[in-house]
């Protein structure tokens, strides 16, 4: 670990809150730019660090010049740079969908065309907002500073959700905030206990210092069930589905694919950076569980659901559930296969889902509703928009070639290498109950019937292509694998007792 | 009992009570004073941290005058939402789950 020759690690959280900043007092054109530009800068900056952290090894930049006990450090490895780079490019993605979707001024919800000031007023700043607070959440390695970068996540997502505007949207943000504030300050709770016990805030130390004993059993269990909270692991996903489903949809897709992977990667990093070893197996197995529960109940449900954005929720609510089965079996030793196995799944579930709820966005605008009822003969209405979502559909089966192949693959073998036969299944029946759900969907859209013939708004061009470029990319995260894998060793906690190629 | 832990042990049991009036209350303002003064039971035993040892330790203080700005924007916003809630569907309460999500009239998105 060295300090960085240049400091790559700053700009993804400086753009955006400059960003944020700026758009909040400019008009909604010029915030409109600011907001792309930003997100352009982010993109190569996590792009110039993603190489520098591959080549150099894991960094810390202590922010002012001040040292780890003292001041605030950030630290970029592995792991971060991958959550850094998924945020980037579904993010810069979902940007432009917004242009599109917010530039329309779509006859809905009582916004008559070129009416959309307030709504992009909104959009902009809460956005860079909440994309600073994630690069945060990513680069921190002091327990304090994370708790800062949760809040404003919570707060400017469930602004966000507001956007949508209608009863039951308003309803679902006061929801979302109410157990995104309850999950932070459980979390600050446990700040106070390790300050309390250890005397600092620093991620490196306290992985030095924490033993097992009761108070920081007690932060384990504040720090895991407020972020499980927050990550919506069953039994505690009651709020994600109304609040994904009814927000606007580039909000849908940045809450689902990002939002949730931010307060998962808080629980990775703490149980593993933080909490001594012996403290962990008995804990994993209960997160192990839920997590099937989560895949098993979050399916069923998204098989009854008849709105394409509820169906796309729930299943959200189903394949969190999969983050959570690293947990059994990196605690009992399986370490690295099934550590990097979940990972890959949040990876590529991202990809996935994003492009998921922006096709059904493009769906919505087209045909005025997303009962999946009434989809029958779209596909040759939309060929796009629909082969976009069967592509991202193939992820979430877990189809060769695909990101959520190799991730069960990883996590199959681990199951397997541990003897868990029931997690193994676990992963296997989720692969089917998801091809149920699915073909539900894709059954209707593919049917070789013509549509009745009302006159349909034509599908926006830029946000086909945004849709379909995130669902190529979740395809295509099955080929990638290795030089992924690879940046992963960097810094993991599995690295020291594995065999690692280094040149 | 030094005066650190009484004041811990306070906070502690703040937290709790709190907790317990978040969950069984269903009125939203009770909801939002309940996290509110459950962000306070956090801050008593941050300043109960700070009293450890001979001499006072900044650190936690800091932490709790952070998290004092915080809940009052965190506050501020959840009474305004709590405003736009009842201005939109005429209640100060959260729709049962089930109602909210087959809710048929939901056209917020496009």
């Amino acid at each position: 670990m060295e300090v960085l020759s240049a400091p790559w690690v700053v700009g993804p959280i400086v753009l955006p809150l400059l960003a944020a900043t700026l758009a909040f007092v400019l008009r909604a054109r010029a915030a409109l730019t600011v907001s792309l530009l930003a997100a352009l800068g982010i993109v190569l900056t996590v792009a110039a660090l993603t190489a520098q952290v591959a080549t150099d090894g894991a960094q810390s930049y202590p922010l002012g010049g001040w040292e780890a006990p003292l001041g605030i450090e950030l630290y970029a490895d592995g792991l971060s740079v991958l959550m850094l780079l998924m945020t980037a490019l579904v993010g810069a993605a979902t940007s432009f969908y917004a242009v599109g979707y917010f530039g329309q001024g779509w006859s809905v919800a009582g916004v008559r065309p070129g009416d959309y000031s307030d709504r992009y007023g909104a959009f902009w700043p809460l956005w860079m907002f909440l994309w600073a607070s994630l690069n945060i959440l990513f680069l921190s390695a002091d327990i304090f500073n994370l708790y800062i970068a949760l809040e404003v996540l919570g707060i400017s997502a469930a602004a966000l959700v507001t956007i949508g505007g209608g009863r039951t949207a308003i309803s679902a943000a006061m929801r979302y905030l109410l157990v995104s504030l309850l999950g932070s300050l459980a979390y600050l709770m446990a700040v106070a206990l390790l300050y309390g016990a250890y005397g600092t805030l620093s991620v490196g130390l306290l992985g030095e210092l924490v033993e097992a004993e009761p108070t920081a059993f007690a932060a384990l269990a504040l720090i895991t069930v407020g972020m499980a909270l927050k990550t919506a692991l069953f039994p505690l996903h009651f709020w994600l589905p109304p609040a994904h489903a009814n927000a606007s949809t580039p909000v849908s897709a940045l809450l689902s694919a990002l939002v949730v992977k931010g307060s998962f990667y808080l629980i990775l990093r703490l149980w593993f950076d933080v909490f001594p070893d012996e403290m962990l197996p008995a804990a994993g197995q209960l997160m192990g569980l839920l997590g099937a529960g989560a895949i098993v109940w979050g399916s069923i449900l998204a098989i009854r659901q008849e709105r394409l954005k509820l169906l796309i929720a729930y299943s959200t609510a189903a394949q969190l559930g999969y983050l959570f089965l690293l947990f059994p079996l990196a605690t009992a030793g399986a370490g690295f296969d099934a550590w990097s196995g979940g990972i890959y799944h949040a990876l590529s579930h991202a990809f996935a889902k994003a492009a998921m709820f922006m096709a059904a966005g493009i769906i919505l605008h087209v045909l005025e509703h997303d009962n999946i009822e009434d989809m029958v003969g779209l596909s040759q209405r939309l060929p796009v928009t629909t082969a976009s979502f069967g592509i991202a559909g193939v992820t979430l089966l877990g189809l060769p070639t695909s990101g959520g192949f190799t991730a069960k693959w990883l996590l199959l073998s681990a199951a397997i290498e541990e003897g868990r036969w029931d997690l193994a299944l676990v992963v296997l029946a989720g692969g089917l109950l998801a091809a149920v759900y699915l073909f539900l969907v894709l059954n209707k859209m593919y049917l070789n019937r013509p549509m009745s013939g009302e006159k349909l708004h034509s599908p926006p061009r830029l946000m086909e292509a945004m849709t379909f470029a995130l669902a190529g990319i979740s395809l295509a995260l099955g080929l990638v694998s290795a030089p992924v894998l690879e940046l992963l060793r960097i810094g993991a906690p599995f690295a020291s007792v594995l065999v690692v190629w280094s040149p | 009992m030094s005066q650190a832990t009484l004041y811990m042990i306070s906070g502690l049991a703040v937290f709790a009570v709190c907790l317990y009036g978040l969950v069984v209350h269903a009125h939203l303002l009770r909801k939002i004073l309940a996290l509110n003064i459950l962000g306070t039971g956090v801050f008593i035993v941050l300043a109960g941290v700070a009293r450890r040892g001979p001499e006072v330790d900044p650190v936690p203080q800091a932490m709790a005058l952070t998290g004092i700005v915080v809940a009052v924007s965190a506050t501020a916003f959840a009474l305004a939402l709590l405003r736009s809630v009842h201005r939109s569907s005429g209640t100060t309460y959260l729709p049962e789950e089930e109602s909210e999500s087959e809710d048929p009239d939901r056209r917020g998105s496009g």
